[in-house]
């Protein structure tokens, strides 16, 4: 449970939700933690965004996060 | 990135004596693990895992109390690591009740929209996730939900190590993502080496390397490794959502003593939302399973393979003890990566 995964943020909806994309799945998440908008991205944690990322940290962390949480959930 | 060679070569350059640091993260683990890292690290120089996973270190009177809830006809929710810890009497998902798997706490809500039954989320989690629950509880929801506030912070218990000793630790690498939210003014009064530390086997190398640097050099300070996504404030606006909802309070950890300072109480004006109140429940000290020795791998004294019923009695599929159910249980992250020494 102590994931976090960068996502790009795609839409912010009422209510502080926000649709952001992991690259290769897109889901809801809550907004309340952060000041973003549509294009930045975010460390996304239990449904979440927790921090915003710069664009090259958000997609070179993804990249390393990928690998570790699948060898985690095997 | 720096290739892991030279750092590695770097790092055995430098290593001259016995080294132990402690990292706090279950994610770190996993990924030394998966890289076989400690297979490349010099002889002296060893790296253990500290009370970094927020499943483990519930205590298994706080369980008990889900599973008091649970017969008490509420709907729980949680995460899907804590269904799976043994209590007492069985584990959530194992008796029977109307036990919920639910992403975060905002899930939880929405089935306690749907439903006239009482819902109560087992709110566990440190820094990190804490916010999450204040932020959902600003919301007001409805009155039919509550919490069960199982929440730490980890200074409190860096400082509790700290002052025991027993794990003789040179340092410790500071868990990323707690530090993404809480950043690491807090650790700074720590008289002992600290570095923030990322995830990727290089990262955790660079972090070693600094750790040994500093303690070679005689420093004592916090230095960031992992700037990509911590800066030293964290994030101020989740940090002040958690106070405005939660203050600290005197808690017990698995495998520690009470730790003054290191659990999340609900204030008063949130009380309406406390499932320990709202139902009467207890939380009681619970002696831990005979040969189960989690307590001692929470503290950086004990590998799991020290553990007598580690991949006998103890596996992944039949969990004794907490840390062989987590994703981020040292016991269970070296049961699947079969770890050795
Ligand atoms: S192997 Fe099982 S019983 Fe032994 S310490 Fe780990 S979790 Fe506890
Ligand atoms: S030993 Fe258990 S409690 Fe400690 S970090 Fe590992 S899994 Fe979590």
């Amino acid at each position: 449970m102590c994931i976090a995964v960068p996502a790009e943020v795609l839409e912010i909806k009422e209510g502080n939700i926000g649709v952001v994309d992991y690259g290769d799945l897109r889901q809801e998440v809550r907004l309340d933690l952060v000041d973003v908008e549509v294009g930045e991205f975010v460390l996304v944690h239990v449904g979440f965004a927790i921090q915003k990322l710069s664009r090259e940290e958000a997609l070179e962390t993804r990249k390393i996060f990928a690998v570790v949480y699948a060898a985690m959930e095997e | 990135m720096t290739g892991g060679k030279e750092i590695a070569q770097a790092l055995k350059k430098e290593v001259d004596r016995d080294y132990t640091f402690m990292h706090i993260c279950g994610t770190h683990e996993a990924s030394i693990a998966r890289s076989g890292l400690r297979s490349v690290l010099p002889e002296q120089l060893k790296i253990v895992m500290g009370p970094g996973c927020p499943v483990c270190i519930t205590p298994q009177g706080e369980i008990d109390a889900a599973l008091e809830l649970a017969e008490k006809d509420c709907i729980i929710a949680t995460y899907g690591d804590l269904v799976r810890v043994p209590g007492t009497k069985g584990a959530l998902e194992s008796v029977g009740k109307d036990v919920k798997i639910v992403q975060g706490v905002h899930k939880a809500v929405e089935i306690a929209k749907k439903t006239d039954r009482e819902v109560v989320f087992i709110s566990v989690g440190f820094e990190t996730t804490a916010p999450t629950v204040a932020a959902t509880l600003l919301t007001q929801p409805p009155e039919n939900f509550s919490i069960l506030c199982c929440h730490r912070f980890v200074p409190p218990a860096m400082e509790f190590l700290l002052s025991q000793g027993e794990a003789k630790l040179d340092g410790f690498m500071l868990p990323g993502h707690v530090c993404v939210v809480a950043g690491y003014k807090e650790y700074e009064h720590f008289p002992v080496p600290q570095v923030v530390a990322g995830f990727e086997p290089d990262d955790i190398l660079l972090g070693l390397l600094m750790l040994v640097r500093q303690v070679k050099e005689g420093r004592a300070e916090v230095e960031n490794a992992y700037p990509r996504a911590v800066c030293r404030d964290g994030n101020p606006k989740a940090m002040a959502m958690m106070h405005r909802v939660f203050e600290p309070c005197d808690v017990e950890w698995r495998g520690f003593p009470v730790i003054p300072g290191s659990g999340l109480r609900l204030r008063k004006e949130f009380e309406q939302y406390d499932a320990q109140k709202k139902f009467a429940i207890e939380i009681r000290h619970v002696e831990k399973h005979g040969a189960c020795i989690c307590d001692r791998v929470l503290r950086g004294i004990a590998d799991p393979t020290d553990c007598k019923l580690f991949g006998t009695a103890c596996t992944p599929r039949k969990p004794v003890g907490p840390c062989m159910v987590s994703h981020e249980g040292a016991c269970k992250i070296w049961a699947l990566y079969n770890q050795k020494k």
